[in-house]
């Protein structure tokens, strides 16, 4: 056992968390009794499945290895990886719900974990009654839940009710009173795991604040587990990535939320649309995308001012009048940033191929992956609605910093290059 | 801020109660206690009445069949008590076992999502049903009391003095099988078949509902050795006067006692650790 250093408030090192695969035993005592009795006379084992090899140790998965991490006191770590990437095995080891197979943890003061929403909570106790209830098991005693009895009432918004049996409560209500205890606890360490996907916004909103303020004011550390990525950008200053069982970064939250969310870079600077792979679906077979290209480039990573060169090529399926193309700009989160409109740029015959040039000013894209979609549509003749007749993926657009100031700002940047501020007086 | 630190890994020592932190739970256990104590009886019309309700009426049950129809010897004591006696402190024990019995199965849900020390449950269970058992107790002293008034033959004495020993060994007992059971019910469901029905039936090799006296001499040591059967013979020697103080067997009673307790307490330490994995 070692010593942590003063900061350190949780240290991990070589964690490692397996669970057996499948049945463990075969559920009843005289099964596993003859299945040991069979391996112990070297005869074959009279429960194994009819056609499975037999094997010493059954099937392991591991769900956590070679994890080491140090936490440092007043951190808000966000941790982010895809479902049975190993992100509630490792907080359930660190709340002591279950052992690790090898490997230790060593953390300071008290952990308050929220895995769940109302842990213990009891349908016929009342409100106040079950603020007692889950305090204690979260480790307060009587004396503390009393001392901030009133702040949690207030925090949960639930006055009206508080002395009503809480199977009666909206799960609205449950979520608010369950949270409002977990965040009044005197513990130095807040772990949360998904919990605050019930409450309302407004809620959700004040939760985060009062996680930022624990964090920053009383220097408090919080772990957060979620799978929505602007809660984690919102409160947490650090990000560990899972991805099966491992740690694949630790660091800043912008660029571990993108490398969950972009996966594989794509560096491609052309696009040829055999099949339907990268189109989305729509109702009218009026015109077929089939190939996009940079012209003229090597690589889909720019920086700067840029013209960017596109070429399009598609085929009429049908006689279609002036079709118009919008480009759709996404960011990482592929939340939109902006779109590009052309009206009117063809008319085609049914069995016509075309193959146009575009110039797109990515001059004020930041720094930043952006990912494309190519949208063809026409305009409805009489009634002024747009209908999409062909959609696709586009290809991808990389923009590098200008220079070391962008860089150091990457954070607050956006996606929308700085217009300008001057002092005036 | 605290500044202590905790360290967990796959280890376990083997037998390893933290007493200090369960003296922190302190508030937990008596929170789980209330909360079964509301959830026993919210919603219903009696509500805690129930309690003594239950014995009183079991008791006047034993005493129309064993009494009256199968006219079982009570050993010359009014058979009401005879035989309330034995029931209420078998039912204490029995509910301890089957409480502590479905700790890790009755509790996987909070206990997969939350830690404080397991043994806060089985804890809370004894202080519930020792509550109960109070209450049931009083209800039986204040007939011991009348009827020694009234002049039956019934003839509490010195051997009173063990009773709180009798109680918390029933209780330790009962929740230290009930532990055993409980950690391995965890793989094996059918020992939870088992258990509820080989209580009902331990409870007749063991000297509730006929004296000790009534066993056949050369049995009598052998149904003695059942660890249950001193601690009722002597509880009921104690208040009543009836049968006699075998105070080897319940030495030996003693002894098993503390096996019990000590190994279940070692199996329950093993589990706890993992069973959220198997369960």
């Amino acid at each position: 056992m070692k010593q942590l250093e003063k900061d350190v408030v949780i240290r991990t090192t070589g964690l490692r968390k397996e669970y057996n695969l499948g049945v463990i035993g075969s559920g009843t005592l005289r099964r596993d009794v003859q299945s040991w009795y069979a391996k112990k006379r070297g005869r074959e084992d009279p429960n194994r499945k009819i056609g499975t090899e037999a094997h010493e140790k059954g099937e392991i998965f591991v769900a956590l290895k070679d994890f080491d991490v140090d936490i440092k006191r007043g951190e808000r770590v966000g941790i982010i990886g895809a479902n049975g990437a190993g992100k509630s095995t490792f907080l359930k080891l660190l709340s002591r719900i279950t052992s690790p197979t090898e490997g230790e943890i060593a953390y300071r003061g008290r952990i308050a974990s929220m895995l769940e929403v109302g842990t213990g909570f009891n349908g016929e106790l009342t409100g106040r009654e079950n603020i007692y209830l889950n305090g204690a098991i979260l480790g307060m005693t009587k004396a503390e839940v009393d001392n901030k009895m009133d702040e949690i009432i207030a925090f949960s918004e639930c006055e009206t009710f508080i002395d009503t049996p809480v199977k009666r409560y909206s799960s609205g209500m449950f979520v608010k009173l369950a949270f409002a205890v977990a965040a009044h606890l005197d513990a130095e360490i807040l772990i949360m795991d998904e919990v605050l996907a019930v409450g309302d916004m407004k809620f959700q909103r004040k939760c985060i604040d009062k996680m930022r303020q624990l964090a920053i004011d009383e220097n408090r550390t919080v772990l957060y587990v979620s799978h929505n990525m602007s809660t984690i950008q919102d409160l947490c200053n650090r990000c560990l990535v899972l991805s099966h069982g491992e740690k694949i970064f630790d660091g800043g939250v912008d660029e571990a939320v993108a490398l969950y969310l972009g996966g594989e870079k794509d560096a491609s600077i052309s696009y040829h649309y055999e099949d339907d792979k990268y189109k989305y679906p729509v109702r009218s077979h009026e015109i077929n995308l089939t190939d996009a290209r940079y012209v003229g480039l090597t690589t889909n990573r720019f920086q700067g001012a840029f013209q960017l060169p596109l070429e399009l090529g598609w085929t009429y399926l049908k006689d279609v009048e002036n079709v118009g193309l919008r480009i759709e700009i996404m960011d990482y989160k592929h939340y939109p940033v902006t779109a590009y409109l052309l009206e009117n740029i063809h008319s085609g015959k049914k069995g016509e191929s075309v193959t146009k040039r575009f110039k797109l000013d990515i001059t004020d894209l930041a720094q930043g992956n952006y990912y494309t979609r190519y949208v063809f549509f026409r305009i409805e003749t009489g009634a002024n609605t747009v209908e999409d007749i062909e959609y696709a993926v586009g290809l991808t657009i990389y923009k590098n910093p200008v220079n070391d100031g962008e860089a150091r700002w990457k954070k607050a940047w956006g996606s929308m290059l700085n217009p300008g501020i001057e002092l005036t007086e | 801020m605290r500044d202590d630190i905790t360290y967990i890994n796959a280890k376990s020592k083997l037998f390893s109660v933290n007493f200090r932190e369960l003296l922190k739970y302190r508030d937990l256990i008596w929170l789980m206690v209330k909360r079964d104590l509301v959830n026993s009886y919210k919603q219903t019309v009696l509500g805690p009445i129930w309690i003594i309700i239950n014995p009183l009426l079991s008791t006047s049950v034993f005493t129309i069949i064993f009494d009256v129809i199968a006219g079982i010897s009570t050993d010359g004591v009014p058979p009401f008590l005879f035989y309330m006696a034995g029931n209420v402190l078998w039912s204490f024990f029995s509910e301890c076992l089957n409480r502590a019995s479905s700790t890790f199965l009755s509790n996987a849900r909070i206990f997969g999502k939350v830690y404080f020390p397991r043994l806060v449950m089985p804890i809370a269970g004894i202080v519930f049903n020792f509550i109960n058992f109070v209450v049931q107790l009083s209800v039986f002293v204040i007939l011991v009391v009348i009827f020694t008034l009234i002049g039956s033959n019934v003839h509490p004495n010195w051997l009173l003095a063990l009773t709180p020993v009798l109680v918390l060994q029933t209780a330790l007992l009962g929740t230290g099988i009930g532990l055993i059971v409980s950690s391995i019910t965890t793989k094996y469901r059918d020992l939870k078949i088992l258990v509820t029905f080989g209580v009902s039936l331990l409870m007749y090799i063991t000297p509730v509902v006929y004296p000790v006296s009534k066993v056949p001499e050369s049995f009598r040591w052998l149904m003695l050795c059942n660890p249950v059967a001193p601690i009722v013979e002597t509880f009921r020697c104690a208040f009543l006067g009836s049968g006699e103080f075998h105070w080897v067997f319940w030495l030996l009673s003693l002894a098993v006692t503390a096996v019990i307790v000590f190994f279940g307490v070692i199996v329950f330490n093993k589990v706890e650790k993992t069973f959220i994995d198997t369960v």
